[in-house]
């Protein structure tokens, strides 16, 4: 597998570290912290996802297919504003 | 027909031509009191412990592929009930013992062998947990031994003991462990529930869960509806895809883990060793080839396939603890589907959905716990109460706070 950068270029996937869900927004209430830190939507099928390229230790938010793990778009994870 | 020494010595007379199919392959009735999803092992063996000790009525297990051909087909073949916390510990004895019965109990030859699983420690740190995981082991009955490096040495003499960065310093052996020929733990599950008149239908994906009044009233198939009083999900690795089908998220994610297997060779280890520095551990099968497998590629994916890195990452592992495998060939790597949950410790339970019951978040333990997972979960499913010893697995215990978090890394699925 290998992950487009978007200041490197593609890259092997062994540069990266994953870190999960990017689609979960740290709630307000803490009524709704357990479902946030422990429920997933777990899709087969295109996931948005936080990934660390470690060689420019930039963080990212890679769109990836679950079934294929071929990648669509990606974006630097401090271009989006938190949660959007 | 019930396999004995006398069918064995009718069929050698007469050209093995009086065997019978294994299991029927019934076309779907209307209606079950029980369907469970996923005839892989722990449906199967779910379905095998509802018929034999509960009065449910009719069961169907649905399967979307061919009996065996999920993660009961695809593991590594290792049991043991080295478990540490409350909770697993004594579940995962009851599913030993359960193994250790088996084969009369099921009446099929499902290899059950008792070899032994050593755990290595290199460092004084890993052997002081495995001296209290050793005592919190023994205080719930289960056997533990802890080694020290001469005894480890005089048990799997080949290894590389006095490596620079990763020394043999002990290991902490668990005798009744061992291994099981998985294919045919599920075979000999799906002919046992057969013959007391569980109806297996493969190749029949489950595509919708019927709901009524927040009550499950069938499931929606490739062969059509199937109307059932009670529905049990036992779909490891795609749990959270039928969890959707009710509107619900699980505390899960999808991983892949790969294993590997090398050309056959002449006995080189008896026993099953798992190197305590990296992630990797091995056995032998009857065949010859050497099982072994390491950590999760740690990434989301419902692919039944891995990546190159963490086939490079086993190898290193390999080599590092046994120097004489270099140049043994590889001869197939292939992954599962793993259902990780959050706090690596499965779930057995009640859903909020009336007459829905859950059994997932095996991570890559889920084959040692087959016949515990399916004997609980039976228990479950007729009596509405959780089995005393799965009394924790329980789906509400991560907003308790309750967790079974054996390695303590928290909510990291990639991590347990």
């Amino acid at each position: 597998m290998r992950l487009p950068c978007p200041y490197c270029g593609e890259r092997d996937s062994r540069e990266f570290t994953y870190r999960g869900d990017a689609g979960l927004v740290r709630p307000d209430t803490e009524e709704a912290m357990a479902d946030y830190v422990y429920l997933r939507d777990n899709p087969l099928g295109w996931h948005k996802e936080y990934w660390l390229h470690t060689v420019c230790r930039t963080w990212l938010v890679v769109e990836r297919h679950t079934q294929t793990h071929a990648p669509g778009a990606v974006t630097a994870a401090r271009s989006r504003r938190a949660g959007s | 027909m019930r396999y004995s020494l006398a069918s064995l010595l009718l069929n050698a007379v007469s050209g093995q031509s009086r065997w019978s199919p294994a299991w029927r392959s019934p076309d779907p009735a209307t209606h079950y009191d029980v369907v469970i999803v996923g005839g892989g092992g722990h449906g199967l063996a779910t379905a095998h412990y509802l018929a034999k000790h509960h009065h449910v009525g009719r069961i169907a297990v649905l399967e979307k592929g061919y009996v065996g051909s999920g993660n009961v087909g695809r593991n590594t073949t290792i049991i043991r009930s080295n478990y540490l916390l409350p909770g697993n510990t004594a579940f995962y004895e009851l599913s030993l013992k359960l193994w250790e019965g088996l084969e009369q109990d099921i009446n099929f030859n499902a290899m059950v062998s008792q070899r032994g699983v050593l755990n290595l420690c290199h460092t004084d740190a890993q052997r002081d947990a495995y001296v209290r995981r050793g005592n919190a082991m023994r205080l719930n009955g289960v056997d533990a031994e802890l080694l020290d490096a001469d005894q480890v040495r005089a048990f799997v003499p080949f290894f590389n003991f006095d490596n620079a960065r990763f020394p043999i310093k002990g290991g902490l052996l668990q005798k009744r462990g061992g291994t099981v020929r998985h294919d045919a733990v599920a075979w000999g599950y799906a002919r046992a529930a057969d013959r007391r008149g569980v109806d297996i239908i493969q190749h029949c994906e489950v595509t919708g869960l019927r709901i009524d009044k927040g009550k499950v009233t069938g499931v929606e198939t490739t062969k059509g509806f199937i109307g059932a009083g009670k529905v049990a999900l036992a779909g490891a690795g795609h749990s959270s895809r039928l969890a959707a089908m009710a509107g619900m998220r699980l505390p899960i994610e999808s991983h892949v883990l790969q294993a590997f297997v090398s050309e056959a060779l002449k006995p080189m280890i008896d026993t099953v060793v798992t190197f305590g520095a990296g992630h990797f551990y091995v056995s032998q099968s009857d065949k010859g080839g050497l099982v072994f497998g390491g950590d999760i590629d740690g990434y989301n994916s419902y692919a039944q396939r891995g990546n190159l890195p963490v086939v490079e990452d086993v190898m290193e592992s390999a080599m590092a603890l046994w120097p004489a495998l270099g140049r043994v060939r590889l001869l197939r790597s292939w992954g599962g589907v793993m259902d990780m949950s959050m706090d690596g410790s499965p779930i057995i339970d009640k859903t909020p959905v009336g007459n829905l019951y859950l059994n997932a978040g095996w991570c890559y333990g889920g084959f040692k716990a087959t016949p515990g997972s399916g004997y609980c979960f039976a228990h479950l499913i007729a009596n509405d109460q959780p089995h005393p010893v799965a009394d924790r697995l329980l789906l509400d215990r991560f907003s308790r706070g309750a967790l079974i978090d054996e390695k303590g890394v928290g909510a990291q699925p990639n991590l347990h």
